[in-house]
């Protein structure tokens, strides 16, 4: 079973047609990125993958459950970060993880575990009772990533994860993503950086609410003879 | 003329906290002059100090030979603004956003309109549309035409494509070398290592501090580590090999390749063969290549720690 599966799957605004008709699959342990223009629907589409937004018409399922009539299941079962939202500043490390273990329901004891694990995987343990807002910003995303991945989601959507990090942290947090895909946890991630389009398995690229090209980096970048990503952005973006 | 902006020993503390220490550089007329870092680095602290919205706790700064404590006042008439985070007014359509801003510095849209009009242009489509409805790269042409709408002599552009998609971002930089060909200074700061090569000289900051002050074609070059661009068809397990190498300086993903430095350069290279040779990688590819922009920060952000 694909971990995401969508069918024709469309939102309109009014007579604004945000997302147009998508059609895609993503594979288990894939991690899969998915670009396009600021407007280009991305968000919406991502807005109703995690059963946030119903669809106007169209079909999707995610982690197994249909995003029309099993929206709360989806939610159970994903894991989701972006740049703007992801932890409580005036909550300490520790209560950020406990508090999201609570929201996905692990019980007391599997929250200490988990705690536990995750602060040493993080190399945070003397963090541990530090405000989150005291903590860099590298620091805080990797945090945050951790904390949205607690209760073994199969699916874990990353909105714009990595905005304003410093090169090397950038580097890391995709550590932490590499790892977690090996571990089986499929990544579905949007970017700005067109280098870490790369680093995806496969790619999709939305131009005014339609996905207008999905494959491997490599294919891509032949498909369009570009040299980087970055061209191949450009040249479908512009629409030349 | 005077110096667009000249910045002497600049330091800044938070508390405990050291935004800014020791700054010192020169940003000359007509020049596209970059600020690059990551968030926290002090970029915006330094442009709010420049702009005389704060003030430093030691050492000296002038704008266009004017200082900005003295002269705070007439700085604020002869500078464009656009701060890092967008500050026009949302519920104003973008006309209105463009007549208050030009009231404000008593003039007009029309009086320089010419200086604006190949972004404003790009906007037009949209000008009853209130400005909090914009998209995020029409958001951010908007506000480079507000800063602009007062002719000024010194241009602040505080991350203008921080979150703007690829193709807003080249157009933004297109109309920055435009800008620059009219004379006016320009100093922007971004997160995005590669708009670095778009400037004429940048300021690499991290941690309150410059790394590098320089042309950025002249800090690659003075990169004199051999490197090599690495690919295998699994690239995670690629990474972990080349890390648990003994000889590895440093390899970091870039893109569809690794960026590999060996502890004693070619020497090494014999030795990482024979290491990869059992461990099977499909697909695998390495040739030596010239250090870009972003290998050269992380280097220097290395240097730095120790």
């Amino acid at each position: 079973m694909h971990p995401i599966v969508t069918k024709e799957l469309t939102k309109k605004f009014g007579a604004f047609i945000a997302t147009n008709a998508i059609t895609f699959e993503v594979k288990e342990g894939e991690i899969f990125g998915f670009l396009g223009a600021n407007g280009a629907g991305k968000t919406t589409a991502m807005r109703m993958l995690c059963g946030l937004l119903r669809p106007s018409s169209g079909e999707a399922k995610v982690a197994g459950f249909d995003v029309y009539t099993q929206a709360d299941k989806v939610k159970q079962n994903i894991g989701y970060m972006s740049q703007r939202f992801s932890l409580y500043e005036d909550l300490k490390v520790k209560e950020n993880i406990r508090f999201y273990g609570g929201i996905y329901g692990l019980s007391n004891s599997a929250i200490k575990e988990k705690t536990k694990q995750l602060l040493q995987k993080l190399q945070m343990e003397a963090e541990a009772e530090q405000l989150v807002s005291a903590l860099p910003l590298g620091w805080k995303q990797k945090l945050a990533f951790s904390v949205a991945i607690l209760h073994d989601p199969s699916i874990v959507f990353l909105d714009e994860p990595t905005g304003g990090v410093d090169p090397v942290t950038r580097r890391q947090f995709w550590d932490l993503i590499y790892e977690a895909a090996g571990r089986g946890v499929t990544v579905f991630v949007t970017t700005h950086y067109m280098d870490e389009a790369e680093y995806c398995d496969r790619i999709s690229i939305m131009v005014d609410g339609r996905i207008q090209a999905l494959d491997t980096p490599r294919q891509l970048k032949a498909q369009f003879q570009a040299d980087s990503m970055d061209d191949v952005f450009l040249k479908l973006a512009r629409g030349k | 003329m005077e110096t667009p902006i000249v910045v002497q020993d600049v330091h800044k503390s938070f508390g405990k906290v050291k935004a800014l220490h020791d700054i010192s550089f020169t940003v000359n007329e007509g020049e596209l002059f970059g600020l690059i870092g990551p968030d926290g680095a002090g970029k915006s602290t330094l442009f709010r100090i420049l702009t005389t919205l704060l003030l430093a706790d030691k050492g000296q700064a002038a704008v266009n030979g004017l200082d900005v404590v003295k002269n705070y006042k007439a700085i604020r008439k002869i500078v464009g603004y656009m701060p890092g985070r967008f500050s026009l007014y949302q519920d104003l359509t973008v006309q209105e956003n463009l007549d208050f801003f030009a009231t404000i510095f008593n003039t007009t849209v029309a009086a320089n309109y010419e200086l604006i009009e190949e972004i404003y242009v790009q906007i037009a489509p949209f000008k009853d549309r209130p400005a909090g409805k914009l998209s995020g790269g029409m958001k951010q042409k908007l506000a480079l035409c507000c800063a602009l709408v007062h002719k000024p002599v010194v241009l602040f552009l505080d991350e203008p494509t921080t979150g703007v998609d690829p193709v807003s971002r080249k157009e933004f930089w297109e109309m920055l070398q435009r800008l620059r060909k009219k004379g006016i200074a320009i100093l922007v700061s971004t997160p995005y290592m590669d708009e670095a090569m778009l400037c004429d000289r940048v300021a690499l900051i991290q941690n309150g501090s410059l790394l590098e002050i320089d042309t950025p074609q002249h800090i690659i070059s003075q990169y004199n580590k051999p490197m090599w661009a690495v690919r295998a068809k699994r690239m995670y397990p690629l990474i972990q090999d080349l890390r648990s190498f003994p000889e590895t300086e440093s390899c970091y993903a870039f893109g569809e390749y690794l960026h590999l430095t060996l502890k004693h350069g070619e020497a090494g290279l014999e030795k990482l063969q024979a290491y990869l040779q059992p461990k099977g990688h499909e697909e695998f590819s390495i040739h030596p290549i010239q250090a870009g922009i972003e290998d050269c920060f992380m280097e220097l952000m290395k240097s730095e720690k120790v």
